[in-house]
């Protein structure tokens, strides 16, 4: 017999009950569909104790490394908290601690958490100033010992939140944090295994947190191939930093690859989805990392797919401005 | 009787959930590539799509299907609309013949999962 306890309840399971069974048991709301494992309609996620491997069976080993489950396949072997996996959670308090220029009109913002907060490079957190304005932005860096996370934020020219950054928030003042989400990360193991990452604009930033815990983390083994498209060289925020990771990393490989006109031949001319699945063929065995444009990033997800690399390996996140 | 009598059900047999796993990712990738049927699947989400194939494949490898032959017909209508006939189900049929093919699977067990493909034939076309 195990407890779980969801939000304010704490139930006991009875013997080789599911959570979903315990849950419904006890007239909890909880969705579920084929009551099987196949349509994942009952997918949450433990807050403690790792769930048992066999709840796990066909999520993405992001979410299984984020102790999601099935609920309908998951007979708990220790207690366990659960939560829905769109559950609301508190928020956080971070402190500005580093504003920077990236770029004419891409801010680096650094952030420090009052408090413990667990994260992997690549996923975003919301934050959200003090009137209640929103935004997501994607994470930078990897975990780190002082709760910091970086961001690049590009400001708009309209943009209620990134110009409010860029104009009024200083060093010092705080605003609010969400935990983090999203399962576009790097996970540990196949240290072999090719990597191709593709981003446009401030698309780069959860790239270039994933590349840089794939290498100096993870000690990422396999071939690392980064294609950053921007219309214009001032958008190419990253070059001098990337070309010496380059350097220190015989693995890492960027292509800096430029839409509009290119009067340098450091330069690739193109589209960077076009160039990179256009060098890259066959995908067959990669793990594919899509961030930025939602056109091009559906349009980069369908082209890597057909071209070998498998669903459960394609990592996309859309950025909507 | 040449054949010897299992007691493994038809899903058992082929590898259950890791099998359909397998298949799904190849059999949705021959579709979105044959010219004759991927326009019915333009503009759609992949990973909700790739969900949908792969509840399909559980049905048909002989799994648990959640899913009635109502909610096949209603979520096909719009395509029948758009012309979709006899000869794009049977270009279905011939790729997911293709991927259990590709994945080794003896020929009398690809025979049963097409014969349980085949009995949504009518809700699929709206027939």
């Amino acid at each position: 017999m195990t407890r779980i306890k969801f939000g304010e309840h704490t139930f006991e399971t009875e013997d080789n009950e599911t959570v979903l069974k315990t849950l419904l048991r006890n007239n909890m709301q909880a969705p579920y569909g084929c009551k099987a494992g196949v349509c994942q309609c009952c997918l949450m996620r433990s807050l403690d104790n790792a769930p048992p491997e066999k709840s796990q069976v066909g999520l993405k080993d992001t979410q299984q490394k984020q102790n999601y489950f099935l609920a309908c396949l998951c007979q708990p072997e220790n207690d366990m908290t659960v939560a829905l996996p769109n559950t609301k959670s508190a928020w956080l308090e971070a402190e500005v601690i580093e504003k920077t220029d990236l770029s004419t009109n891409i801010i680096f913002l650094k952030l420090k958490s009052k408090e413990p907060l667990a994260f992997f490079a690549g996923q975003f957190v919301n934050l959200r100033r003090d009137d209640g304005v929103i935004r997501s932005y994607s994470i930078a860096n990897s975990h780190n010992a002082e709760h910091a996370l970086e961001f690049h934020i590009r400001i708009l020219p309209n943009g209620q939140f990134s110009r409010w950054v860029a104009d009024e928030l200083t060093i010092g003042r705080t605003l609010s944090l969400s935990h983090a989400q999203g399962d576009c990360h790097y996970v540990e193991g196949k240290t072999e295994q090719s990597l191709l990452l593709i981003g446009t604009g401030t698309g780069l930033a959860p790239l270039y947190g994933i590349i840089r815990d794939a290498l100096s983390t993870h000690n990422h083994q396999g071939e690392i191939h980064l294609f950053h498209g921007s219309h214009d060289v001032t958008g190419l925020y990253l070059e001098e930093k990337l070309t010496v990771l380059t350097q220190k990393y015989p693995n890492f490989h960027y292509t800096p690859c430029l839409s509009g006109k290119v009067n340098d031949e450091k330069y690739t001319q193109g589209r960077a989805n076009d160039i990179a699945l256009q060098k890259f063929p066959k995908l067959n065995g990669w793990r594919v990392y899509l961030c930025g444009q939602p056109e091009m990033v559906n349009n980069a997800k369908k082209m890597a797919y057909l071209q070998g690399a498998s669903l459960s390996s394609i990592y996309a996140d859309a950025f909507i401005y | 009787m040449t054949e010897t009598t299992t007691n493994a059900t038809l899903f058992e047999q082929l590898g259950g959930e890791a099998a359909v796993d397998a298949a799904v990712d190849i059999f949705y990738r021959k579709v979105l590539a044959d010219y004759r049927i991927n326009r019915f699947f333009n503009g759609v989400d992949m990973d909700t799509q790739a969900a949908k194939q792969k509840a399909f494949l559980t049905m048909a490898f002989g799994g648990p299907a959640n899913y009635s032959g109502k909610d096949m017909r209603d979520a096909h209508a719009r395509f029948v609309k758009m012309g979709l006939d006899d000869s794009h189900f049977d270009a279905v049929m011939e790729n997911l013949v293709a991927t259990l093919a590709e994945l080794n699977v003896p020929q009398n067990l690809i025979d049963q999962v097409d014969a349980i493909a085949q009995t949504t034939r009518a809700d699929v076309l709206g027939k």
